[in-house]
């Protein structure tokens, strides 16, 4: 049996409320809220906490590792290894990108759930467009991770029964590299096209599996021309009730990211035996049939998309315009930083990437960053590793810092004293700089924390607690 | 293994110190030469007589040869020394040291920096490349999270510690409106200073040292033939330093409260003066008052004050001009701005102008009486959790 082993998903915390856009961009906006990733985040960031978030879960490691997403951080250099080196993967796993188009998202399920072995498929995506567009007000931005295997380390909660494919070369949407924003075509053209592609994946998918479509019990659309979307969802067969809610009205569409939320969003309410589809369209259509095991009835997500849509805190727009680049405010008059040293960053790769500090093996003393030489009784070299980024802290005094360089100031920073010992002096991010307090609990997140010669230097900060720990 | 310090083996003959200001028309050679010139003056030598040199400079020069090309020295050795802010006062550690080996008769400290040429406010520190997990936080910020950790731990209201971090930044303000060489001659009251907007934590603009340019200098020699060179030589006591390890940062058992560093840096120069009791022995204290919060807690570290009681003494007026043991009479950093290789040396020359009985008279400290005839300074660079610390003890009598 092949198929979904675990999931994880990450919704950044700042939501843009729609309304607010037509008085500053004098058109644009509409109802809701979308979500937008903070200045310090990118694709591989909200990748990193999606997986991290996926790995939770379950003993179950990757033996591969895809990441796909439309808004790559570089090219030329891939963007999956700094997911690998985040999660603290072996070096035998293979990471790398399948970037380019929305539809690389879906290939690279296809892809892990036609190979073998344990794969990680993680996609994730930041969507704008200019000030007052539709796609800046429809859009969202998300990363999605889905663990694929065979029933063996840890069962599979969704076992794939059936797939189908249509592929079709028609320009609908399209974005030069380098651009931006993309541009669509007459909307009208595209639905004429994708309608009938996507009725007949998900016919094959559904003959493939033996199953009708009036017993599919959850039928996930994404998909960035929402119009055909939903003629498709309204001719497929399937109830109106089972079509599962596309989150515009909360999250927004966050493209590559989508179809990996929403398929999270099913299977977050979904119970033992229950039918998935999963039908998607771009260049084409893909549908993958899911049929869920007893093994999801066991299965806690480390925090469920309802759970994470439902939180959040308000971003003026003026700051998402600053943040996505589109206005450029007047920065602190400070120097700005010093690009990371490349051969220092490799030397330190477990600490800056995974959080990974050391251990006095005789003393207990942890340290943060690691060190050889022990800060209580002075041992050389006697240390193991101990990673840290799954573990929670406590605020012992902070500060706001607003005369120093930051990419959005202040820079609102802590001393972090972690649970079991361990101390960091770190950055909080996610935070209202009003709200912090001596004795806040915090957890680590992966962060970009600036970009200086083209280089983005990763690295962690602590945000408030997420949710309250589940009792056990 | 021990520290045994050089007490009364060797004097400081002769001073200088520039003017701290924003010297727009000077540079580092202009700086160095006036203090300099000063201090050869003041001990009645040239620059030949001199046998060897340091100079402290954070980050304006490289090598000796930034001194010795100013001054013209030739054929002397001439070091240049970093320790973070605590330089200028490095300098003098290790001239005082080479004169007390004997490897020298007379040698020199010189310290300055020129600070406003980088085109940006504040100090900024030369960037060594790194993995790029450094914290990055100005020094406001760093000292700032002192605040609300002493504020917490000895249940001090917050409003209440903002007051008395304001009577220390006005009591310095009041000082340096009396001293000429000061950059900022203004005085300040704790009302106009709690009604300043928050720049970094709960400090504003007024809790936080400034930044000038300046030099100050000074000459050391045996104290045995001290009298050849001044009829008032001022007699080193004690030289403490200490390097932290960092481990602030990194030890959830340090609270932010007070300067470990500190502490120890403090033991180490009443034991290398043989003092038991400060308050009884010391009349004044130049202190690193970089930040208002700073002060609070060195007045504790310095064994001034009980433990969480610094905040009262300070309201009490014991540390003003006036005051039991006057603490940076010539306005400190807050008055002077904080030219990093200078300000140690800084500090000396105000001792070296109380002790001497040479301050001008709206300055001059009221607390020399009898055995209590010492003066401190302490020179600190880092930050909380990871800093050096420097402390001197001076005197104008031997014994």
């Amino acid at each position: 049996m092949r198929g979904i082993i675990s999931y994880g998903t990450y919704l950044p915390h700042r939501r843009l409320d729609r309304s607010t856009i037509a008085a500053v961009a004098g058109t644009g906006g509409g109802k809701g809220t979308r979500t937008v990733a903070s200045y310090d985040e990118d694709t591989t960031t909200m990748a990193v906490e999606a997986a991290r978030r996926t790995l939770r879960p379950t003993p179950a490691r990757p033996d591969a590792l895809w990441f796909s997403t439309v808004a790559p951080a570089y090219v030329d250099k891939a963007n999956a290894t700094a997911v690998h080196a985040a999660l603290l993967l072996p070096t035998e796993a293979i990471a790398a990108d399948l970037g380019g188009s929305v539809r690389s998202g879906i290939a690279a399920l296809r892809l892990a759930l036609g190979g073998s072995g344990t794969q990680l498929v993680v996609s994730a995506d930041i969507r704008t467009g200019l000030p007052g567009s539709a796609d800046e007000a429809a859009g969202g931005d998300a990363a999605a991770a889905l663990l694929v295997g065979d029933d063996g380390d840890a069962p599979v909660i969704a076992e794939l029964v059936g797939a189908g494919s249509a592929t079709d070369e028609f320009l609908d949407r399209w974005r030069t590299p380098g651009d931006d924003r993309s541009k669509q075509w007459e909307e009208k053209f595209g639905e004429t096209r994708y309608v009938p592609v996507a009725l007949a994946a998900l016919a094959a998918a559904l003959a493939d599996a033996g199953i009708d479509a009036d017993r599919v019990d959850a039928l996930v659309v994404a998909g960035l021309h929402g119009r055909a979307c939903k003629a498709v969802a309204k001719r497929s067969g399937v109830d109106g009730a089972k079509v599962v809610d596309d989150l515009a009205a909360t999250v927004g569409n966050p493209g590559a990211a989508q179809p990996g939320l929403l398929l999270a969003s099913a299977l977050d309410t979904a119970a033992p035996g229950q039918v998935i589809v999963l039908l998607t369209l771009s260049d084409g259509a893909d549908a993958l049939v899911f049929r869920t095991t007893d093994a999801i009835a066991s299965f806690e997500p480390a925090l469920s998309v309802a759970e994470q849509a439902a939180a959040g805190a308000p971003l003026p727009y003026g700051k998402f315009l600053a943040w996505r680049g589109h206005l450029t405010p007047e920065p602190p008059r400070r120097p700005e930083p010093a690009r990371p040293s490349a051969s220092a960053a490799a030397r330190s790769e477990d600490w800056k990437y995974g959080f990974v500090g050391a251990k006095d093996r005789a003393t207990g003393a942890i340290h943060l960053p690691p060190s050889r030489v022990s800060m209580e009784g002075g041992a050389v070299d006697d240390m193991e590793p101990i990673p840290m980024a799954d573990v929670a802290g406590t605020i012992a005094t902070y500060t706001i810092d607003k005369l120093v360089y930051s990419p959005s100031p202040p820079v609102v920073f802590a001393i972090v004293d972690f649970d079991g010992g361990g101390r960091a002096p770190i950055e909080l991010t996610d935070v209202d700089p009003a709200a912090v307090r001596i004795g806040d609990r915090v957890e680590m997140t992966f962060r970009r924390l600036f970009t200086s010669d083209g280089i983005h230097n990763y690295f962690w900060k602590a945000r408030p607690v997420a949710a309250p720990a589940k009792e056990a | 293994m021990a520290s045994h310090g050089i007490k009364d083996r060797v004097a400081i003959v002769g001073m200088g110190c520039t003017p701290f200001r924003e010297h727009w028309d000077k540079g580092v050679d202009d700086l160095a030469l006036e203090a300099s010139q000063e201090a050869f003056a003041a001990a009645g030598v040239t620059k030949d007589d001199v046998d060897a040199y340091w100079l402290g400079t954070a980050q304006s020069g490289m090598s000796g040869i930034t001194l010795a090309r100013a001054l013209q020295l030739q054929g002397k050795p001439v070091t240049r020394v970093e320790n973070y802010c605590a330089t200028g006062s490095e300098a003098l550690r290790q001239a005082s040291y080479a004169v007390a080996s004997g490897a020298y008769d007379v040698a020199m400290a010189v310290g300055v920096e020129k600070v406003k040429d980088s085109g940006y406010q504040g100090l900024n520190a030369f960037p060594i490349p790194n993995d790029g997990t450094t914290r990055t936080l100005t020094a406001a910020g760093s000292f700032s999270m002192v605040a609300p950790a002493y504020a917490e731990k000895y249940g001090v209201p917050m409003e209440q510690l903002k007051r008395t971090l304001a009577r220390i930044a006005s009591k310095n303000h009041h000082n340096g409106a009396r001293n000429p060489r000061a950059q900022f001659r203004r005085e300040m009251s704790v009302e106009q200073i709690c009604a300043m907007p928050n720049v970094a934590g709960d400090l504003s603009v007024f809790d936080c040292a400034g930044v000038a340019d300046g030099s100050a200098a000074a000459i050391v020699v045996r104290a045995e033939g001290a009298h050849r060179y001044t009829d008032t030589p001022i007699y080193v006591k004690a030289l403490s330093f200490v390097a932290g390890n960092g481990s602030g940062l990194v030890d959830p058992g340090y609270d932010y409260t007070w300067f470990p560093e500190i502490a120890a840096c403090a033991a180490d120069a009443y034991a290398q003066a043989g003092i038991d009791d400060p308050a009884s022995r010391i009349a004044m204290a130049e202190v690193h008052d970089c930040f208002t919060p700073t002060e609070l807690v060195l007045m504790e570290d310095l064994q001034f004050s009980e433990r969480g009681h610094a905040w009262e003494d300070i309201e009490a007026g014991r540390f003003d001009l006036g005051g039991d043991l006057p603490v940076n009479p010539d306005g400190g950093l807050k008055s002077f701005g904080h030219p990093v290789g200078a300000s140690g040396l800084r500090m000396m020359f105000e001792a070296w102008l109380q002790l001497r009985g040479e301050a001008p008279e709206d300055r001059r400290i009221s607390s020399i009486a009898g055995d209590r005839n010492l003066a401190l300074t302490h020179n600190l660079g880092g930050y909380p959790g990871e800093m050096v610390s420097f402390i001197s003890i001076l005197g104008a009598e031997l014994g």
